[in-house]
């Protein structure tokens, strides 16, 4: 597990951090809410932006290297932005033995991403997620809340397009 | 009142393909014909037979309806409810029945179930406390808290319940060292973290039946001596998190949580924790500290939670379906009732999701002691493509599978383990022969090596070594004295790890090659992947008899690496392929075969 600190803001835009203290508000005081705190930042952001997260360590008093230690140790936690649409390939056990490399490697050739990556363009982001419960239709992918199941890789190119 | 109550199947698998469009062409039906308000409507749990989705159960005629489309709702408004027929065409029909079959009775998948945990999924609102307490629900709570809290545990102790999220320790026993431990503040956690990536049995229980799981924790609090609960759930289960939610508010409003709880002088309130995504917070000390907001990583045991667990107190820590069964041992006479389902050390039921390459996909609920091959063959329906039944893959990561000539073995946690398999969390993942073992150990050792928290330099290392052997075999570059090396590396990393995930990691390895040590060797000395699925050790080819010239799979080449005239056998250029196997799926007369590197003969079959 990395503990590499990544962090990219977006460059053309800037970081509104007006909601960042509302959001928060239960948890201070409370050093074991770091991760709902974390979680509600993400959620407003879609990830978790370095000035919001030092807005953080400022008012639930806790040092920076603290919240990036546990932000990194969870894979929820994102430190760079992701796009509009987020493709998550399901790599449980089920899908993998019907093929899932086999649609991930698709997808990956058809978006130029690897598994973490987001377009130039912020429309999809490539992730992977371990067992959805639709494992009756292997192989599956999500995106963004739609599932598509039974999924040969010929049929990637028209999902995808369908997500403009 | 309502006339009839529809229960539409909102899990995963149905919203998968389709329920909530289903649900939409109903509701538009119901309203034409103005008797909406006849009819509740409730998109509940999942009756467990995701193959079929979705799925409409009309109460209380029990009639299943399954792999319905919109368009189909227009028939079954007018036909059933309004004309009071079965719409014969829309049952319950496959090979594995004469006749279209209309619900549990009839339905092969369900003939050699039992529901214990799934009691109610399916069966009533997820979202309704009354309907759980029209059911018997909190009949065992309100009796716990007339009973002695030793008794309770007593109780537990002898229907014999062991713990289903992995290592099916005795939970009376457990129960009993909390109840123990001296301190007067205690905690009880569950576990709700379900990790094993290849199964979903208490995502379902949480979302079909909430309060069998809030009942539980209180029967436990009663019985360990605890005030407060938490239930740590990964957040990929908003489903679940909501309905937890709302079922909490409920059940205070009810003053079933609360202070002086129903006037007994016993408070307990329950508080919900959102995993992050991190498959080692299940094991329990990991656990424990992610809800105190640090990393989780597992410390050494002793002290075991049940002295010092959450923010240093003594605590329970149970996984969900052992809280589901709780209610149902702790009712008038429920012990006795339990006791009588499964065998000797492992007593009641077991609730599997069953995924793979097998006809009916879902979850299902069967007695400890049912053979591997009553699952595959007369819940599971048999193999999906009619191809060979190769092995099962019991207890994901921490787990092994177990071939088919010991398919007559029997489920329960000392068979399975002598096996070299667990019961683990109850993934089943069938496997044919197009399933390649080499590539299934390298699976599980990427998973686990990837959520090694790094704590233990043979966990850490080990599984990295193993895994650039299990690489470097399936990319045709294995050496003969790999499986040795393999062998030793695991034992070593199961002896010195300090938490389960690195004690357990290896077993998924050495029992692939325990029952298959011919494939790898296969892979090792002759590159030839036999599965099709290591994509440098095999060549696709046409075979020129059978092909038809149909030209299908010329269009699902995304390389154009295949050759032909229309109505002539055609031929794969194995420079340009990628063994992508988009062709495989289109070729009806499955003439494409799998050969070893430079071959020409079909070693396929
Ligand atoms: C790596 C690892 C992952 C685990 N994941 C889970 C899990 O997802 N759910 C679960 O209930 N138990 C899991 N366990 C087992 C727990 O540590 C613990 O034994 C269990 O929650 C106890 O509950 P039980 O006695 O009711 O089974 C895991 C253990 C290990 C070592
Ligand atoms: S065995 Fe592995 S996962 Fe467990 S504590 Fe050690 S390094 Fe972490
Ligand atoms: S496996 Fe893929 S690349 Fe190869 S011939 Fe078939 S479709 Fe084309
Ligand atoms: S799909 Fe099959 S039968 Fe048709 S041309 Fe291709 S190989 Fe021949
Ligand atoms: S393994 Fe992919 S949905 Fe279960």
């Amino acid at each position: 597990m990395s503990i590499a600190i990544e962090t990219e803001e977006a460059v053309t835009e800037e970081i509104d951090l007006s909601k960042v203290d509302a959001l928060i508000e239960p948890y201070i005081g409370k050093k074991e809410m770091i991760i709902p705190a974390l979680q509600k930042v993400q959620d407003h952001f879609g990830y978790l932006p370095r000035s919001a997260v030092e807005q953080v360590s400022k008012r639930m008093r806790t040092p920076l290297s603290r919240l990036y230690g546990v932000a990194t140790f969870y894979a929820q936690f994102k430190m760079k932005p992701r796009g509009r649409y987020i493709i998550r390939v399901c790599k449980g056990t089920a899908c993998h033995i019907q093929g899932s490399p086999k649609i991930a490697e698709r997808i990956e050739d058809i978006l130029g991403l690897e598994s973490g990556e987001t377009t130039d363009d912020l429309r999809f982001t490539l992730e992977e997620v371990a067992c959805i419960g639709a494992c009756a239709l292997a192989p599956v992918i999500m995106i963004n809340d739609d599932p598509h199941g039974r999924l040969t890789p010929d049929k990637i190119k028209d999902i995808l397009d369908s997500y403009q | 009142m309502h006339e009839k109550h529809l229960m539409i199947c909102g899990a995963t698998g149905c919203l998968s393909s389709g329920s909530h469009l289903v649900e939409e062409a109903l509701i538009e039906e119901l309203e034409k014909h103005g008797i909406k308000d006849k009819y509740r409507l409730v998109m509940g749990g999942c009756p467990g037979f995701c193959e079929v989705g979705p799925i409409i159960v009309v109460y209380p005629d029990e009639v299943f309806y399954c792999r319905l489309k919109p368009k189909d709702m227009a028939e079954l408004v007018e036909k059933h409810l309004i004309g009071g027929e079965i719409v014969e065409r829309l049952l319950y029909k496959g090979p594995d029945v004469d006749a279209p079959a209309r619900f549990y009775d009839t339905i092969p998948f369900y003939a050699k179930q039992k529901f214990n945990v799934l009691r109610n999924s399916g069966i009533i609102d997820p979202e309704s406390i009354d309907e759980y307490i029209m059911r018997g629900g909190y009949r065992a709570f309100t009796r716990a808290l007339d009973l002695d809290p030793p008794a309770i545990c007593e109780e537990v102790k002898q229907a014999g319940l062991r713990g289903r999220g992995g290592a099916g320790f005795s939970t009376g026993l457990k129960w009993e060292f909390t109840n123990k431990a001296p301190g007067s503040k205690k905690y009880v956690v569950c576990n709700a973290d379900e990790g094993d990536p290849g199964a979903f049995m208490d995502r379902s229980i949480l979302e079909g039946d909430p309060h069998a799981i809030l009942e539980g924790m209180l029967i436990c609090g009663r019985a360990i001596g605890a005030n407060e609960g938490y239930i740590y759930c990964r957040a990929e289960y908003p489903l679940a998190i909501k309905r937890l939610k709302l079922a909490i508010e409920k059940a205070e409003a009810y003053g079933l949580l609360g202070e002086n709880i129903l006037g007994y002088g016993f408070n307990f309130k329950i508080n919900i924790k959102e995993g992050a995504g991190a498959f080692v917070c299940g094991e329990e000390t990991a656990l424990l500290a992610s809800i105190e907001g640090k990393r989780g990583m597992p410390r050494p045991r002793p002290p075991f939670p049940a002295q010092s667990g959450l923010f240093g107190k003594p605590t329970t820590i149970n996984n969900v379906e052992t809280l589901a069964n709780i209610p149902l041992i702790v009712r008038e006479g429920g012990a006795d009732d339990f006791v009588k389902v499964g065998t000797e050390g492992s007593k009641g039921t077991k609730v599997f999701a069953l995924a793979g390459k097998i006809r009916n996909t879902g979850l299902c609920e069967v007695p400890m002691g049912i053979t591997i091959k009553e699952i595959i063959y007369d819940v599971g329906g048999g193999i999906k493509s009619g191809r060979e039944f190769k092995a099962v893959q019991a207890g994901g990561p921490s787990g092994g599978c177990i071939p088919n000539e010991l398919i007559d073995l029997p489920i329960d946690y000392d068979s399975l383990n002598q096996a070299g398999a667990i019961m683990g969390s109850g993934g089943l993942v069938v496997m044919d022969e197009r399933t390649c073992m080499v590539d299934l150990a390298r699976y599980f050792l990427s998973f686990t090596q990837k959520e090694s928290c790094g704590k233990c330099t043979p966990c850490r290392e080990g599984t990295k070594r193993m895994l650039e052997i299990l690489n470097r075999i399936s990319e045709g570059y294995g050496e003969p004295k790999d499986l040795e090396t393999l062998d030793s590396l695991a034992i070593s990393i199961k002896d010195s790890s300090l938490c389960g995930l690195g004690q357990t990691c290896p077993n998924p390895v050495l029992s692939t090659i325990r029952y298959f040590r011919k494939e790898y060797e296969e892979h090792i000395d002759e590159h030839f992947c036999r599965a099709g699925v290591c994509k440098e050790l095999f060549n696709y080819r046409i075979d020129e008899e059978k092909c038809t010239g149909c030209t299908a799979c010329v269009k699902a080449c995304p390389t154009d690496a295949i050759r032909g005239e229309k109505k002539e056998p055609h031929e794969i250029i194995q420079e340009l392929c990628t063994r992508c196997g988009s062709c495989v799926e289109k070729c009806r007369q499955e003439c494409i075969m799998i050969t070893p590197l430079g071959s020409e003969a079909d070693v396929s079959n």
